[in-house]
This record gives C-alpha cells, structure tokens and sequence, in this order.
C-alpha cells in the first residue's frame, strides 16, 4: 500500500486559534476550563466547559468573520464554522491548493462531528412547535447535516476527489483520519483534507450528557481542576469545542512538491466492544485490539512506542484504557509517556481525536510529551509515565493516539518520525 | 421610496449580504444580488414575517426582483 505523511494542520481548541497557539499554551499548562456564561446553567449538573477562546482574532482568539462571510454563518452551526478554519489552516500550512482538474480530482474530504448541530435542530423544534412548518428555514437541514462540514470545505476549494463523512461519537476525528489515509493508501486520492469539528456546548447537550453520567458535576466552583484524567477525585468530562483538521498527503506526492512533512501514519486499528452502549468493556479487551490492529499495520511491536496520546477523558473509563494499555506493551511500560491532553482542553467529541493526533505528530515533531493537567493523586499504580503537572521533554519517535465512543467504538493511530526514509 | 419598499430593501440587504446601492427595484435577486434559489425561499420567509401576509409558492415563485416583491406585498396589504 501507498505511504500517507500529514502535510498540513489547523485547529480550533479551546486553548486558541490555530494550531501552534494551541500547542504552545498546552505545553505551558495552561487550562481552557471555565464556567459557562453565555447561556442559563444554574438548573445544569454541569455548568462548565472548555469554550473557543472568542475574540477579534488577534492573540489567539477566534473571530469566526475571519473564516466565514457573516450571511454564511447564519445559515450553518457552528462546527461547520470551525471546520471550515481549521481546515483552511490546514490547507494554508500544506501550501496545497489545487487549481488543475486533476488536482482538484485527486484531493478529498473526510471531515466527521459526533453529534453535530444539535443547538440548531433545538431551535428549529422550537420553529416548528411555535410557528408551523412554513417558518422552517430552508438552510436548516443543509446547515445541520454532519457532513456538511466536508462538503462546505470541498465547496470552497474545490476539492472534487471523495467527499465523505464519518460519525462514530468520540472516536470521530481518528476514525475520519484513518479512514482518509486508507483512500490515499488505496489509490483513491492522493491527498485528503481529514478530521473533525464540534460544536455541543449547549444546554440541551450539558443536559444529555450529564444524564449518561458523563460530566464532571462536582467542580463547578473551581472549572479548571475538573478534568482530572486517572486522579482519584475524577467525576466525568468536561465538555469541550473545536475542530482539527489535517491535510494527508501519499508520500511520494509530498516528496515532490517538497511539502513539510510533519509525520507518517503508519498505523490504525478499529474495534468494537459489542458490550454496552455508553460503557467500555471492563476489562478493556475492546480497547487492546484496537491497538493491537494498529501496530500490525504498522508493522512495529508496542516496544517502539514513545508516547501515547490517551482518550483519558477523566471518567472511571480512564482505568480501563490503561489496564489495556499496559498489558499491550508489557515490559516496555517504564519507557512510554502517556497523557491525556483533555486534562486541558477538555473532550472534544467529536474533534477530539483529530486534535489529539495533531498533538501527538507535534509531540514527535518537538520531542515532548504534552503534560497530564491535575494530576495530583494517582488512583492508580503504574510503571508508564502519565506525565504529571508539566510537559515532559523526551525522544518522542513513534507515537499512539487512542480514541473511544458511545456504542462501543474504538480508533488508534500510529504516527512515526519521517525522517526521509 | 414607500415604507414598504425600504423596509423590504432592508431584509435584502440583511440576508443576502449585499450593498444598498445594488438592491434597486429591478435587481433580480439571482442574476443580480449572487441569491441561490434556498436564499430566496428564505427571503420569501422574511417578507412573510415582516409584513405578516402569506405568499403562496406559486405567487413566491414569480417574485424575482425586489420590485416583485414591492408589489406583491402592496397588494396584499391593500
């Protein structure tokens, strides 16, 4: 099969607007945590969340009338705002733009979203209910539909190759990653704008989410020490926002326009736990396939993993992700690095896969393993570093990012230096 | 200009996110102002609102231009 290397990033996070801000200020510690105001939460279990630093634009803040004429943006949700700047980052950074038909042919689009533009079917419910079927507006469906986020972005740059989607809850972003360096591998396109975007925080979300017992409940007081991956005083997710978005790119087709190569994919593993709707299998065996499948295709053993980028999402489930972790890589266990950067961004859903492999070819990229926010009292014992506190600065040449949702299922890629060979 | 006319020269302006000077009575939603045929459902919709008439898809269909829709608009309202 073709090589595929990541050419391109851009991210929405709710640490900033771009990709570099947001890894420089993961980096540093700092924490996007806050109570929520722009909407009544008083009557929510959970009344945080890690929100898009909104702004003009300038230091890092996001200004969507950056990305998308004013007149455009009423008639979409937000995560196809976001996904809309993050992938022309992406492009941007790539320096890919193509203008022949057969670049245009040869370049597709595989941006996935959890759940959505929930806030927008809410409202139009409401549309409905209040004022008949003649005041719903004809961009709500074109607006709310998941993979209008890939085809608003193959619309606007006139990306003709696969326009595809992908929706598996919080395994999204990896799965669309995945799924898009197969087409390339395969033959299908030689370039593939990939990833996902979100948009949930909103009060009938909160409200779901808490009522799966999902959301962290007991930090509301003090935002930024709910998300709390492995800590014993963990209590669920905190809810976050965003998009990343990666330009994939067949090896050879970067080699020869010189491209900056950030990474290869070398590997990806899928699996279900067929075991409950909400809940990971207990004993993680759903989880240890998925990345047991990624390291065959890769075709390395769990002794050449550096860092793990863990789904970690500061719920009970976070135990069972590392029990699985450690019975993959055995004895290597004392040399892996192992976070969970939702400590500081919160969950993105959605994007959250997408984002954290981002930060996982970074992570490769820099040499250092982004820090494990909050994690002052360890519930459990292990011999991998969970890099506590502060970013840990280490060799960093293969890394794994996992990701994990509803229904049972589950994603992991397998990102490795490029070092011209 | 009539009340009528401002007030639907404004919801153009508003949705289509086009410069005053270009909504002139003869300027064709479509060829003129860059509309879509959603964004003129839509617009159709607004007129509705502002104006509480009904405009039946058969008459919205005819309604192409900004004087169109001026005129329909004075005549139900008559």
């Amino acid at each position: 099969m073709r090589r595929v290397v990541i050419t391109g990033t851009g991210m929405v996070s709710p640490l900033g607007c771009g990709t570099e801000v947001s890894w420089s200020r993961l980096l540093a510690g700092q924490n996007a945590a806050r109570k929520v105001t722009e909407f009544e939460v008083e009557d929510l279990p959970a009344k945080i969340a890690c929100r898009i630093p909104f702004g003009d634009g300038s230091d890092g803040t996001f200004n969507a009338d950056d990305w998308m004429e004013p007149k455009e943006q009423r008639k979409v949700d937000p995560f196809i705002v976001y996904a809309m700047a993050a992938a022309d980052m992406a492009l941007a950074d790539a320096g890919w733009k193509p203008e022949s038909d057969e670049d245009q042919i040869a370049t597709g689009v595989l941006i996935g979203s959890g759940i959505g533009g929930l806030e927008g079917i809410v409202d139009a419910g409401y549309t409905l209910r209040d004022k008949g079927p003649r005041r719903i507006s004809p961009f709500f469906i074109p607006g709310r539909l998941i993979n209008l986020a890939s085809g608003q972005v193959s619309i606007r740059h006139r990306l003709r190759g696969p326009n595809h989607s992908v929706v598996t809850a919080c395994s999204t972003g990896a799965h669309a990653i995945g799924d898009a360096s197969r087409l390339i591998a395969l033959g299908d396109a030689d370039v593939m704008v990939a990833g996902g975007a979100e948009s949930p925080i909103c009060r009938i979300s909160l409200a779901g989410f808490a009522a799966c017992k999902a959301l962290s409940t007991q930090h509301n007081d003090n935002p930024q020490k709910a998300s709390r991956p492995y800590d014993a005083d963990r209590d669920g997710f905190v809810m976050g926002e965003g998009a990343g978005i990666v330009v994939l790119e067949e090896l050879e087709h970067a080699k020869a326009r010189g491209a900056k190569i950030y990474a290869e994919v070398i590997g990806y593993g899928l699996s279900g736990d067929a075991f409950h709707i909400t809940a990971p299998s207990e004993d993680g065996e759903g989880a240890y396939r998925c990345m047991q499948m990624a390291l065959k295709r890769a075709g390395i053993t769990a002794a050449d993993i550096d860092y793990i980028n863990a789904h970690g999402t500061s719920t009970m489930a976070d135990t069972i992700e590392l029990g699985a972790v450690e019975r993959l890589v055995g004895d290597s266990a004392s040399r892996i690095s192992m976070s969970s950067t939702k400590s500081a961004i919160g969950h993105l859903l959605g994007a959250a896969g997408a984002v954290e492999a981002i930060f996982s070819a970074l992570a490769i990229r820099d040499n250092i393993a982004p820090p494990t926010l909050n994690l002052d009292n360890p519930s459990v014992e292990t011999k991998i570093d969970l890099v506590p506190h502060a970013a840990r600065k280490r060799e960093i040449n293969v890394a794994l990012s996992n990701s994990f949702g509803f229904g049972g299922t589950n994603a992991s890629l397998i990102l490795r230096r490029y070092s011209g060979n | 200009m009539s009340d009528i006319a401002e007030r639907v020269k404004k919801i153009v302006i508003d949705h289509l996110g086009v410069d005053a000077e270009k909504v002139s009575e003869g300027a064709s939603f479509i060829d003129d102002l860059g509309a879509d045929s959603l964004d003129t459902v839509e617009l159709v919709m607004a007129f509705e609102e502002e104006f509480g008439v009904e405009i039946p898809d058969d008459a919205a269909d005819s309604i192409l231009t900004v004087g169109d829709a001026v005129k329909f608009i004075e005549k139900a309202q008559a």
